[in-house]
């Protein structure tokens, strides 16, 4: 391949993981914890509404999570097209 | 020993800690004085990160504003922790790869341009002046209560101590002692959490404890037990709140964004050696800062639990020693409106007898608790540990954006390393002077100043740095002129629902309420701002030249991890 090339599929992949680990944290914070909290709130958690629980902390363990995976899935893509930096 | 001495005791040691590792690792090149010479680990990145992030009004005040708060206090925890998400995916890989030392370098590179430079060192100086005022008032809280000092005593010592360690360390002592400061700070805010959650639940993790059954015989889940309190004194049920849908969401969303756009905590991410260190640090720095953010919540139920079962509908006379002690600080207030010596407090503010000032919740809740002298002492050594750490970071900010942003780029390039090196050190202390007197005339509660701070970002660095990196086609125009557009139409926003500028002041503030665009508070119009930001940046561009063909060979360069340059190169 050339280099203009495989920059080029590197940076459509990388877009690719954005897009997926974006949506998740939309999902979670804006999502389970602000537009569909009063719904979700009918579930309970032990002692938590659960809209109520990923607002004030079910969203911060995933994003947490999300930041992970994100370093795992580029490590292994800069293995992949030899971008490895060591 | 007593809480004082106690105190004196913890407050002296982490003190002593501070000066001894800024000695120790002092700067002698500009390298280290920006960017701590780029040498980093991941790890004593990730803590000082998140030192440098969780400032006064994380550890002094977001827990007492949720207890206030509820529901709606969720605002703060996930937006202050969502933008690092977007910090880490967005911006950190890539702005290591670019390897310069400050915000504005890129902007300025990028955008191939000193006024695009100009913009973004005034937006950088602006979003760290309103922060750093807010430390400072944080200072003053901790010291006044517990060394009983004046409140702006407290901030000048305060700024004295932060002044010797920014000076001397730079980046690199500032790195070294916000290590330090981490295990401070978390260290006094769990240990509290931990007794008291064990205390009321019976559970030694608070971030369970806040959904176990309280142990007060009544079988209730504690959040249950604190709906029903709310409720009875008239308040809205805790685990609802009483803000809009579409507020909450613009908030949430203006922190996230002011979050990833925080020049001090980018600039951390220039101080590791690769890229693949500046990812694994912002990952590092979030789980760090996510102990703190799961049990802060359930500080804010315990606090709010307690505090209402132990004045409401108590004799006056009957008030511990705490309550008192505050008392004097002015910062909570007793007034027997009806004369029977009893404190009744209710959310109905004509019969309301008991004024609580948000910063005093979590600095308070350890005596409200009972708990032992030596851990209400080391909550005070903790909230100076957040302060102080926050203000280094902002201040080396704001010297190196006029040293290296103003004077070395702009004014005169060929000043020598050794003189931008003094400039640095002169422009640390006279943004130290003007932080304190913002500290001793503060605009008003810890976290809402901050909060002001992070709509500034949202709406002018942000947008800048992510359509630098993922628009290849911007031109400065473009940039430039969502950048303007962007803050000054956040700074009218605020001027005008937060201070009444243009409505008589202070006073007409409340009253504007009802004029607030699209039903948006001054806190969450960061999110709108930034959205006309990278509309404006859209459309200027369409109508004006491409970037030089020089610019989009940048961008494609950034993209790439392999072949890290040193941060020094480019000179």
């Amino acid at each position: 391949m050339k280099t203009h090339d495989k920059n080029k599929a590197y940076w459509k992949q990388n877009l690719r993981y954005l897009a997926i680990l974006l949506s998740i944290w939309f999902l979670v914070s804006f999502g389970a914890g602000i537009l569909f909290k009063e719904t979700l709130d009918h579930i309970q958690l032990f002692g938590f509404p659960l809209g109520f629980w990923f607002a004030q902390q079910g969203a911060i363990v995933v994003f947490v999570l999300l930041i992970f995976i994100y370093v795992r899935w580029m490590n292994k893509l800069d293995k992949e097209y030899d971008f490895d930096e060591d | 020993m007593s809480v004082q001495l106690w105190t004196y005791t913890f407050v002296g040691i982490t003190f002593a800690l501070y000066i001894g590792i800024a000695i120790w690792s002092r700067a002698g090149s500009t390298k280290e004085f920006y960017v701590a010479g780029s040498g980093v680990s991941p790890l004593a990145n990730g803590m000082a990160t998140a030192a440098d992030w969780m400032s006064a009004a994380s550890f002094i005040s977001m827990a007492g504003l949720i207890s206030f708060m509820g529901y709606d206090g969720a605002v703060y925890l996930m937006g202050w922790t969502g933008g690092y998400v977007l910090l880490a995916l967005l911006l950190a890989p890539y702005l290591r790869k670019f390897g310069k030392f400050t915000v504005p370098d890129f902007i300025g590179e990028r955008y191939y341009s000193k006024s695009a430079r100009l913009v973004a060192v005034f937006a950088a100086l602006l979003v760290s002046f309103t922060y750093v005022a807010g430390q400072m008032r944080g200072v003053g809280v901790v010291f006044s209560r517990f060394l009983e000092v004046d409140i702006n005593t407290g901030v000048i010592i305060g700024m004295l101590i932060v002044l010797f360690y920014a000076v001397l360390g730079g980046m690199k002592g500032i790195t070294y002692t916000q290590v330090a400061q981490y295990c401070v700070l978390i260290f006094a805010f769990m240990v509290p959490a931990i007794f008291i959650s064990f205390q009321m639940t019976g559970n030694v993790i608070p971030q369970l404890g806040m959904g176990a059954k309280i142990n007060d015989g009544s079988g209730l889940y504690l959040l249950e037990k604190l709906n029903n309190l709310s409720v009875e004194l008239g308040f809205a049920e805790y685990t609802k709140g009483s803000k809009s849908t579409i507020d909450i969401f613009a908030i949430t969303a203006a922190l996230m964004v002011g979050t990833a756009g925080l020049p001090h905590v980018i600039v951390r991410f220039f101080t590791v050696k690769k890229v693949r260190d500046a990812r694994k640090s912002a990952g590092l720095a979030l789980l760090l800062i996510a102990i703190l953010y799961t049990a802060a919540p359930a500080v804010a139920v315990f606090a709010r639990t307690n505090l209402i079962n132990t004045v409401s509908n108590q004799p006056y006379a009957n008030m511990p020693e705490w309550f008192t002690n505050w008392e004097k600080t002015g910062l909570l207030g007793f007034e027997d409106k009806n004369g029977d010596g009893i404190i009744q407090y209710t959310a109905n503010a004509q019969i309301n007898e008991l004024t609580v000032d948000r910063d005093i919740m979590v600095l308070a809740n350890p005596e409200i608790a009972n708990l032992p002298a030596w851990v209400i002492a080391l909550v005070a050594a903790g909230g100076l540990a957040a302060a102080l750490s926050t203000a280094a970071g902002l201040l080396l900010v704001i010297s190196s954006s006029i040293s290296h942003d103003v004077i070395k780029s702009v004014i005169n390039p060929s000043i020598t390393e050794k003189q931008e090196l003094i400039a640095a050190r002169l422009s640390a202390v006279v943004a130290v002077v003007i932080a304190g007197y913002f500290g001793i005339n503060p605009p008003g509660f810890v976290a809402a100043v901050v909060a002001l701070a992070f709509g500034l970002a949202a709406a002018s660095i942000f947008p800048a740095i992510v359509l630098g990196i993922f628009y290849k086609k911007m031109n400065k125009e473009g940039a430039v002129s969502g950048m303007v557009v962007g803050l000054l139409l956040m700074l009218f926003y605020m001027l005008k629902f937060k201070f009444g500028i243009f409505d008589g002041g202070k006073s007409a503030v409340a009253g504007l309420q009802s004029d607030w665009w699209f039903d948006i508070s001054p806190e969450g119009f960061g999110s709108i701002a930034m959205l006309v930001n990278f509309a404006v940046a859209y459309i200027v561009c369409r109508f004006t030249a491409p970037p030089p063909d020089k610019v989009k060979e940048i961008v494609e360069n950034i993209r790439i991890p392999s072949g890290t340059g040193d941060a020094q190169q480019a000179h």
